[in-house]
């Protein structure tokens, strides 16, 4: 005979097995779209939004001036949306939108990511959170993905912002390659900052203090922009000594050997990219090897590159930049997962 | 529940040993182990249908096994753990651990160790709750309650030793004991920039519950723990006993068929206790929870909980309804007894009482003495002082109270901390 509590508990149970059955497997969606909503209503979205349009349109601004005065002369010319992006202006010291976009996304990478996991730890929902029937990973995934997602939002706008400026402003309409170019410079930037992202996530995972995370976060930053490019050719040459007695192909080698070095650094990478999708007519973003080479390069023609073939030229860059970001990425997980939820 | 570990200051030979496995028909030659969430669930289901006074014939059973439980227990239980205890002789499988939990459990724990480098945190804890059941770990702070708790939620992986939570193992099957499990833990924390209410559908979500069945769920728990009003407010404004009263309902989100509290009643003040403790009550009966919580203050667990638990340095010292605990491990009892004047006079008296089996000084207090007797001898024993002329202003019987109790298991005292 069924008592009413006893259908109640089985109706509980049935409930429960089909909660069982949709499997909120894809935890991580849930965080994501919970971390998601928090970083947009965060004050730190909009500050670091409206600090990336100002670095984006300000050198737009001054550059647009020279731009209308030359239009004449660059009517015609190849990629002309493509200068929105990357021409320089001479009142502000050659930063183009791009140059700025460089220095400022893995302050964006680490400002959405600092706290990922240390705030959760200290606020002591953690573990009220990994209580829930997720599996561990999801917490990181959804963080990871939310901060992708923002990033790839604020870039976005970024974009077309400038797009639009230079459409209103200078009557430049962008062909479907041009677009294209943009959109892969997007991807590659989105990418970079990826990489700042999760270097900022495992700091969040290993250092306890969210502010002594950010700190470290910008200290990594400042230190690889200011002194990898002053130390890595520094080790290069430690190793590869360019001796002045040698042969210009001793020279060179020095040079390369610096040059690969430098590729160690995501900065340099993203560099790399950013001169290939940016500009059709990089053919080559690698130094040269030998004398034979330098010749020829000298010998060629300046000509424009379809996406795919300047894709194919930063490839190895490219791959190096994933590599560079899931290493991180794999690390802050790993350590996340090997952590003990209290201590 | 029940502790298979000798208490220390325990010595009852020949009391009989009650078997408290009872088989099933059609179930008992199923190993635990081995049964599928929700057909454990079912089996569970049709116990309790089949057998409601289950619980109450058994519960001192358990008890009385203490001392002579099943071979596990007296294997290696020499005394107290040193670092460089001998490796066990042989290491017991699964099932021949499992092998006298009886079928009604809910949260079983055998030889469960866990260490942190060379520090052990929990000791060989053996833990039986069963269905519908309220037990009561106490202990200091830093005795291991907390790391317990962790390990029955497969939050933190055990060392070694055994556990099942509704028949699953935790450390495997995470997702699904964590399902049936809420838990509300030690210094729960909620996302400032939401509300309350916002706190909660989030747990729903990360549960798979569809927010048309969450919502009316949500409003009432929010109700019931009171906090109707202040649903709305961002959960970074509560007070500290909000956010404990709300954290009893995110840990109800779930619908669960277990509850693991740690410290639910810390930082609320006396008369939320006292709420708190009704609504659990309540919950109890009504949703039929069976519920393990931890605490450090000890009249709060007193009235909630059928079984308590003393922990003290990593090990369950000592387990089992209160009442039973309270009686005393002898089955003697104990007086408190103090005079006008010096409590030497006191022996004499005492001693021609019949019953009294022994006169000892007490162990904090010099004015009193501690009379043992075969049985309570509280009215002969004043009559008798009485007689001699001797003025009684102190008489009362030992280890009535909870924080006797804790004396008697935990000898780091009240504040000590373990470690």
């Amino acid at each position: 005979m069924a008592t009413p509590a006893d259908t109640t508990r089985r109706v509980e149970a049935a409930r429960r097995a089909r909660r069982a059955e949709r499997a909120p497997s894809g935890g991580w969606r849930t965080i994501a779209a919970k971390e998601l909503t928090d970083h947009l209503e965060s004050a730190r979205f909009l500050i670091l939004l409206v600090v990336i349009a100002i670095a984006a349109v300000v050198p737009l601004y001054l550059v647009s001036g020279d731009l209308t005065a030359q239009a004449p002369l660059l009517s015609g010319q190849p990629a002309l949306f493509m200068a929105l992006f990357v021409v320089g202006s001479n009142s502000a010291a050659g930063i183009s939108t791009v140059t700025f976009v460089a220095l400022l996304v893995p302050l964006v990478g680490i400002a959405f990511g600092f706290d990922g996991i240390n705030s959760e730890r200290s606020q002591g929902t953690l573990s009220r959170l990994l209580a829930q029937p997720i599996h561990r990973d999801d917490v990181v995934n959804g963080k990871f993905v939310a901060g992708i997602a923002v990033i790839a939002i604020m870039l976005a706008v970024l974009a077309v912002l400038v797009a639009a400026i230079g459409a209103l402003r200078l009557g430049i309409a962008p062909s479907f390659e041009e677009v294209s170019r943009v959109v892969a410079w997007l991807v590659a930037t989105v990418l970079y900052a990826s990489f700042w992202l999760a270097f900022a996530l495992l700091l969040s995972v290993v250092i306890r203090g969210a502010a002594s995370a950010a700190l470290v976060g910008f200290g990594g930053w400042l230190g690889l922009m200011v002194f990898g490019s002053l130390l890595l050719p520094l080790a290069a040459n430690f190793l590869f000594p360019a001796n002045t007695a040698g042969t210009a192909d001793d020279y060179l080698a020095s040079t390369v050997a610096g040059q690969l070095f430098l590729r160690v650094s995501p900065a340099v990478l993203y560099q790399d990219v950013v001169r290939a999708f940016m500009n059709p007519t990089t053919n080559n973003v690698l130094g040269v090897g030998n004398v034979g080479q330098y010749v020829s390069s000298q010998e060629q023609l300046p000509s424009l590159l379809s996406l795919d073939q300047s894709i194919l030229i930063v490839w190895p860059q490219l791959v190096a930049l994933v590599a560079l970001t899931v290493a991180m990425f794999a690390l802050a997980y790993v350590l996340f997962l090997r952590q003990e939820v209290r201590a | 529940m029940t502790d298979d570990r000798t208490p220390p200051s325990d010595g009852r030979p020949g009391t009989p040993v009650r078997r408290r496995y009872r088989p099933q028909v059609g179930l008992d030659a199923r190993p635990r182990a081995t049964l599928p969430p929700v057909e454990a669930d079912e089996a569970a289901d049709s116990l309790e249908a089949d057998e409601p006074a289950d619980a109450d014939d058994t519960g001192p059973a358990e008890a009385d096994a203490d001392d002579t439980g099943p071979a596990e227990a007296d294997a290696d239980d020499t005394g107290p753990a040193d670092a460089e205890r001998p490796r066990q002789r042989r290491r017991r499988t699964v099932t021949e651990l499992l092998a006298d939990v009886p079928e009604d459990a809910v949260i079983v724990a055998r030889r469960l160790t866990k260490q942190y480098g060379d520090f052990t945190a929990v000791d060989r804890l053996n833990l039986t709750v069963r269905r519908g059941e309220v037990f009561g770990l106490l202990g200091p702070n830093g005795a291991g309650k907390t790391t317990t708790v962790l390990m029955l939620l497969g939050l933190t992986e055990p060392t070694r030793g055994v556990v099942r939570v509704v028949g699953l193992d935790p450390t495997r099957e995470p997702l699904a004991v964590k399902r049936q499990v809420g838990y509300l833990p030690d210094n729960v924390g909620f996302y400032a920039g939401m509300t309350g209410r916002e706190n909660l559908r989030y747990t729903a979500r990360l549960n798979g519950i569809p927010r048309s069945e969450a919502e009316p769920w949500i409003d009432e728990l929010l109700h019931e723990v009171r906090l109707g009003d202040a649903a709305d407010k961002k959960a970074g404004t509560y007070s500290r006993g909000m956010r404990q009263r709300l954290g009893i309902a995110d840990a109800l989100v779930k619908r669960p068929t277990v509850l693991m509290l740690d410290e639910p009643t810390i930082a609320i003040d006396p008369s939320g206790v006292e709420e708190l403790l009704l609504l659990l009550r309540r919950l109890v009966a009504e949703r039929n929870l069976t519920v393990l919580l931890s605490s450090h203050i000890l009249g709060q667990v007193q009235s909630l909980c059928d079984q308590v638990g003393f922990f003290s340095a990593g090990r369950l010292v000592a387990a089992g309804p209160l009442e039973e605990l309270a009686r005393g491990t002898d089955r003697t009892v104990e007086l408190e007894v103090g005079i006008d004047g010096l409590p030497g006079a006191i022996d004499a008296v005492a001693k021609a009482v019949p019953g009294v089996l022994s006169v000892a000084s007490h162990e904090r207090d010099d004015r009193l003495r501690i009379v043992t007797a075969s049985e309570d001898v509280a009215a002969p024993l004043a009559l008798a002082l009485s007689l001699a002329g001797l003025t009684l202003v102190h008489l009362r019987r030992r280890g009535a109270d909870l924080l006797e109790l804790y004396r008697r298991y935990v000898p780091e005292g009240l504040d000590g901390h373990a470690r």
